[in-house]
């Protein structure tokens, strides 16, 4: 059969993160009402949205750690609810809490998680070392994990969620809490694990780490999705430029095509005001009405 | 198979790096039975024609190898509710019977270290008791019910607060009544119907008979092993109930 092609095609194959209508409710709240989204291979896929908003619900439910309450979701062709087992063998999770077990090595967390995933002793050893250099950790290998700073903890994380070479990658707001250096070094592990094919699934509330690695952005609100693109796209129609200013209201916020425009406009304001690119933050504050963090 | 293997080693390294405060935590309180009960009483008591220390040894064989092997419980809620490791088990490919299976091999693991530190602190007292095979089977079918138990509470309970208040009511009651300290037969007829039901009365009763040289009841060896398998299937069923 011949598939279309070109642009205005649809996503061709099937893709590797498939959710269809997804449903979840906690008593009377609604977390998630009805989510659709699909993640082809390879990409680098964003979820972002303010607290509550159901990020870590969808995750959870997507790695097998929470209940689905309503709707479907699969897996590099896996269901997670009838192949379950399957579906957990193509993830690799970061969860949004430090959940290592800090009386054990570092060492032994990560043998411990091989074992887990079926991985032989040969495999294991040498994928244990593979990872602990690739975040820069190869020489805490026999730490104490509660000795470890919190940065690193995150990226023995990191190092734990690929070891078992997984088709797909969650990332639970892999950065929360990390210096500015450390979350770039992140960054670029993030995108160099994305260059080895791996699929990845993050969620974060820092937009300019959307923006820097995100091929798709999806903006999820009261369980809602309100927008699924790409940043740029999101972004184009606002201007390029924006000013702040405080106002007696809050902040107020114009956009521009460029900056003399912006400028120009601001000049004529007598309070403080700030100048900046426009940015994903304030495609979600104009889908919205309110602001990601 | 890979599943059980890691699950239970996670715990055998815990143990392992735990292992003086543990075999410490297992030594106390039976010591101070021995002492309180066992010596301080001294041949005042008797039992049967056996000293009070030889009665008191095997039953708290019994009470040990419960309450150890029950105290993973806490362990598995301490990692579930503030270390959030129970969630790396639950994300990996790993079935629900290879989970349970791992956590009670711990659990009994943790129950036959107990019941050696006691014949170690019974040494001392200068007490010979006969462990043959029976004696072992015993201990380890009373483990596994209790290991068991313990796995199926951990996963139904909604915090660790619960989960202290089932000891409480459940463990320790029994620990004092299932027969460690004085033979349930002294008790008024009614009351030893309902200790009966209890695991421990058994485990205790078996354990005991065959540390002093007498025939077990058999109903104990079909009893004990009737309710491990009664819990562990409790404990399977209640894994995806711990998923919120
Ligand atoms: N175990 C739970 N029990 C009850 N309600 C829950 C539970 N987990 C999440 N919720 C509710 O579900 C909603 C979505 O929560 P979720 O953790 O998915 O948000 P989030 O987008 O990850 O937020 P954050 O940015 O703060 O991490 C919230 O209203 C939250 O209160
Ligand atoms: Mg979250």
């Amino acid at each position: 059969m011949c598939m279309p092609s070109g642009p205005g095609a649809r996503v061709r194959g099937k893709p590797m993160i498939r959710i269809d209508q997804l449903i979840k409710t906690y008593g009377s709240v609604k977390a998630l009402d009805g989510v659709d989204l699909h993640v082809p291979a390879g990409q680098l896929f964003a979820y972002l949205g303010p607290n509550g908003a159901g990020k870590t619900t969808t995750i959870r439910i997507l790695t097998g750690l929470t209940k689905l309450g309503g709707g479907r979701a699969s897996l590099n062709g896996h269901d997670i609810e009838k192949d379950a087992l399957a579906a957990k063998r193509q993830c690799g999770l970061v969860p949004q809490y430090i959940n290592l077990d800090s009386e054990l090595t570092v060492y032994e967390n990560l043998d411990i998680h091989g074992r887990l995933f079926d991985m032989k002793p040969a495999v294991r050893e040498a994928g244990i070392n593979e990872m602990l250099t690739y975040v820069e950790l190869r020489d805490r290998s026999d730490s104490l994990v509660k000795q470890l700073s919190g940065g690193m903890k995150r990226r023995v994380m990191v190092a734990r969620a690929l070891m078992h070479s997984p088709r797909i990658l969650f990332l639970d707001e892999p950065t929360v809490g990390l210096d500015a250096n450390i979350r770039r070094r992140i960054w670029a592990l993030i995108k160099k694990i994305q260059q080895d094919g791996t699929t990845i699934f993050l969620t974060t509330h820092y937009i300019e780490e959307a923006e820097f690695l995100a091929d798709r952005v999806a903006f999820l609100d009261n369980g809602r999705i309100v927008a699924v693109d790409a940043p740029l796209k999101l972004m184009a129609g606002l201007g390029k430029w924006a000013i702040d200013w405080l106002t007696d209201n809050g902040m107020q916020t114009s956009y521009f095509p460029s900056r003399e425009a912006a400028r120009e406009s601001a000049a004529v304001r007598e309070n403080g005001f700030t100048l900046r690119r426009v940015n994903l933050e304030d495609a979600f504050l104009s889908l919205t009405g309110k602001k990601v963090h | 198979m890979h599943g059980i293997l890691a699950v239970y080693l996670r715990e055998a390294l815990i143990l392992k790096r735990r292992l003086k405060r543990q075999l410490a935590g297992m030594a106390v309180s039976p010591l101070l039975y021995l002492i309180a009960f066992g010596y301080a009483m001294g041949d005042s008591v008797q039992f049967g024609g056996h000293t009070y220390l030889e009665f008191l040894i095997p039953g708290l064989v019994a009470m040990s190898s419960m309450t150890q092997s029950f105290g993973i419980s806490t362990d598995i809620n301490v990692a579930r509710f503030y270390w959030y490791i129970f969630e790396e088990f639950q994300a990996a490919p790993v079935s629900n019977f290879a989970y349970v299976t791992g956590e009670v091999l711990a659990g009994m693991t943790r129950a036959l270290l107990s019941i050696g530190v006691i014949l170690v602190l019974g040494l001392p007292f200068g007490v010979v008791l006969h462990y043959g095979p029976l004696f072992w089977l015993a201990a380890i079918l009373n483990s596994f019910v209790f290991a068991s138990l313990a796995v199926a509470l951990a996963m139904l309970v909604k915090s660790h607060a619960d989960q202290s208040l089932l000891t409480s009511f459940v463990i320790t009651p029994m620990a004092f009544l299932g027969g460690t300290f004085f033979p349930v037969e002294r008790l008024p007829v009614w009351a030893q119907k309902i200790l009966f039901l209890l695991p421990l009365t058994h485990a205790s009763n078996a354990i005991r008979a065959v540390a002093l040289g007498e025939m077990p009841d058999w109903r104990a060896y079909l009893v004990l092993p009737l309710t491990g398998v009664a819990f562990f299937i409790l404990a399977l069923g209640s894994v995806n109930h711990a998923r919120d």
